[in-house]
């Protein structure tokens, strides 16, 4: 058992790489949330991602396609919720709740076919820099393009968010959609965009999970890590750069329970699984209390149904 | 009134559709834990399934069955449809197995690793995989070069710590100085977790992987970090090619083609079957011609003598972690015992989690 840099490197590195599909499906919901829509369907999303991404890897032979694809099927996914809630203003909750369900379902009958082949080798970037410079190597090197993709993600949807005429149209529309409306602003138009905007981020994050982390189509695949993502987004009080903190945290904590393991440490493994979860409860205690805070970036009419009287 | 009377008359007739089919044909049912095309257990289950039905049997299959409540649904949904002989497939259908039995006793039940027995009609079968970890700690003991074998368990039940243990005598009877790294999954199918562990037990210097998982994550992530390692349940050459030495093959087929032409023909009885190398329940793949031929002639005559009994996977002496005697020196140990193995031999690192 060695501690030495090299290693620590290697240890972020995968640290990193398991928290790709966290930060990808969290900041897609995270702008998806900001606009007032609580969409619960992120593993149902998810999953679909995945197993559109292998299919289309399988049957193109083109990772190009199957990415696009995953993020397309996502999108399309997320239409049936959008109409649901946005059109037939049923209830946020239990219709995300369902899309998780059907989207599960959905993906075992798709990917029938498509259990037990190999998948394909992503291309990973600047392998031979990865090798050669120690520490840092494995850190910044050696990644796939989605990866460099996700970590660019949250600093893009913070600048996005405060710095840009639609981000603010998209948060003045969740905190306040009787106002925007009054505004000449088209709410449902806009929670529609960031519908379909985190459908198409969580079909993403799932055809990075079926392409490239474990290269292959199983069942329910995605295990659990939407829900991950939900607690994530609520983790970081709907703030992008601490999306991004919070998944190298829960992507960590998976990791290196592994690693303590295979040093001979003794650790509940349950506790750990359990962790984010635990997490997140305690910071939403913590932000209840100081409500300074949650003003800051909680989105106030999250998940409340928006009906323009006409 | 007359709805209630229309009722009565369709169940009726559904029943005696059901009997009547039950007495025309004999049919076999068999539950899956997984889906059939897992590429490691429920494929290989399906695979004895299908020689049943090459030998002229009718059989039908629900897979992907949760082990739990759902189960003991399907297993009675198949008693009551007409089947003759079910074969329940995962250790976790053991209690549901012997509920429904209890209310069938017209139809055979056939349990796969477990060990209740409650009934007249319920039959147990597993077979001796650790015979094949021991010819894997043969070659890992051999092949690895950092001395570290990583292995990637999923439940701490008997049969996992048997595997660990069978495969770590054998690798120190080779190789001395080997240690035996272990990451516990707690899951039998989850190929992220399954491809993290096998990650970290590369990262920590093990040269050669093995896993009691389900999945082919762990030969993938091998195969591209250029270590070795063994596939599991079923033939996985063909996704990591260049890093599989071998696989231990389950093959139920002679099994479940004896047991249902022994049920058809009413000499079915209650046992309790557990078939190794020698039978051939337990198979290997074809040997990896990268590990040399010296090497490949050692284990296939390891294979032989395993097979004839001339060699046992578990001869004294054996030594616990403490340093306990569990096996005295000339002798091997029990059925009972392994059936029962809860503690670590000795050059295995860390506890077995509680």
């Amino acid at each position: 058992m060695s501690f030495d840099l090299n290693f620590i490197g290697i240890l972020i590195g995968a640290i990193m790489a398991s928290s790709v599909p966290l930060i990808l499906a969290a900041s897609g919901e995270l702008i998806t949330e900001r606009s007032g829509v609580l969409n619960l369907g992120v593993e149902g999303m998810m999953i679909i991602g995945a197993i559109s991404g292998f299919a289309l890897m399988v049957i193109t032979d083109n990772l190009f396609f199957a990415v696009l694809g995953s993020m397309i099927s996502g999108l399309i996914i997320s239409i049936i919720f959008g109409v649901l809630t946005q059109s037939l203003l049923t209830n946020h909750v239990a219709t995300g709740l369902a899309l998780t369900i059907f989207g599960i379902g959905m993906s075992a009958m798709i990917g029938k076919n498509f259990v037990g082949i190999p998948g394909k080798e992503f291309p990973l970037l600047f392998v031979n820099l990865k090798e050669n410079i120690p520490f840092l190597g494995p850190i910044i090197f050696g990644h796939s393009v989605i990866l460099y993709f996700a970590f660019l993600l949250p600093f893009l949807t913070n600048y996005f968010l405060r710095k840009t005429k639609i981000g603010l149209i998209i948060r003045a529309v969740g905190d306040s959609p009787t106002s925007a409306s009054n505004q000449g602003i088209n709410v449902t138009l806009v929670r529609y965009s960031c519908i379909l905007y985190g459908g198409a981020m969580c079909g993403l994050a799932g055809a990075y999970l079926s392409l490239i982390y474990t290269p292959q189509w199983i069942e329910n695949m995605t295990g659990g890590r939407g829900w991950i993502a939900l607690a994530l987004v609520v983790f970081a009080t709907w703030s992008p750069i601490k999306v991004l903190i919070g998944a190298l945290i829960f992507g960590g904590i998976t990791i290196l329970q592994l690693h303590m393991q295979a040093v001979g440490l003794r650790i509940p493994v349950q506790l750990l699984s359990a962790l984010p979860y635990i997490m997140t409860i305690i910071v939403l205690v913590v932000i209840s209390r100081d409500s300074r805070k949650i003003k800051l970036n909680t989105p106030t009419s999250l998940g409340q149904i928006f009906y323009k009287e006409k | 009134m007359y709805k209630n009377f229309l009722r009565y008359i369709i169940s009726v007739l559904f029943l005696l559709g059901v009997s009547g089919q039950a007495n025309a044909d004999f049919k076999v049912g068999f539950v899956y834990v997984g889906p059939t095309g897992d590429h490691g257990w429920t494929y290989q289950h399906d695979e004895g399934r299908k020689a049943v039905e090459a030998a002229g049997i009718k059989t039908t299959y629900v897979e992907s069955v949760p082990e739990g409540a759902d189960a003991e649904r399907v297993i009675r949904q198949l008693a009551q449809s007409g089947h003759d002989l079910i074969f329940t497939t995962s250790f976790g259908y053991m209690d549901p197995t012997n509920k429904v039995a209890k209310d069938f006793p017209n139809v055979k039940f056939e349990h796969a690793t477990g060990y209740k027995r409650e009934h007249s009609n319920v039959s147990t079968y597993s077979a001796r995989f650790y015979e094949g970890r021991t010819l894997l700690g043969h070659m890992a003991g051999k092949m690895t070069k950092t001395n570290v074998i990583g292995y990637i368990a999923s439940f701490p039940i008997p049969e996992v710590i048997r595997g660990i243990n069978a495969m770590t005598l054998a690798a120190q009877k080779v190789n001395p100085d080997i240690k035996t790294k272990i990451v516990w999954v707690f899951t039998w199918y989850d190929p992220g977790k399954e491809s993290e562990a096998a990650q970290a037990l590369i990262d920590q210097g093990a040269d050669v992987i093995m896993q009691h998982t389900d999945s082919t994550a762990p030969v993938q992530v091998a195969e591209k970090a250029g270590v070795w390692s063994f596939g599991q349940a079923s033939d996985m050459q063909r996704f990591a090619p260049k890093s599989i030495l071998t696989s231990i093959i389950d093959d139920w087929a002679p099994y479940y083609v004896e047991r249902s032409i022994a049920a058809r023909d009413g000499t079915w009885k209650q046992q309790d079957t557990w078939h190794g190398l020698k039978e051939g329940m337990v198979a290997m793949a074809p040997y990896n011609s990268a590990m040399g031929s010296d090497l490949v002639k050692e284990v296939e005559q390891l294979q032989k003598d395993l097979a004839s009994g001339k060699a046992h996977s578990f001869t004294g002496p054996i030594y616990d972690q403490k340093g306990n005697i569990l096996v005295a020196e000339g002798s091997v140990a029990d059925d009972g015992m392994l059936a029962g193995m809860n503690v670590y031999v000795k050059g295995v690192e860390g506890d077995i989690p509680q």
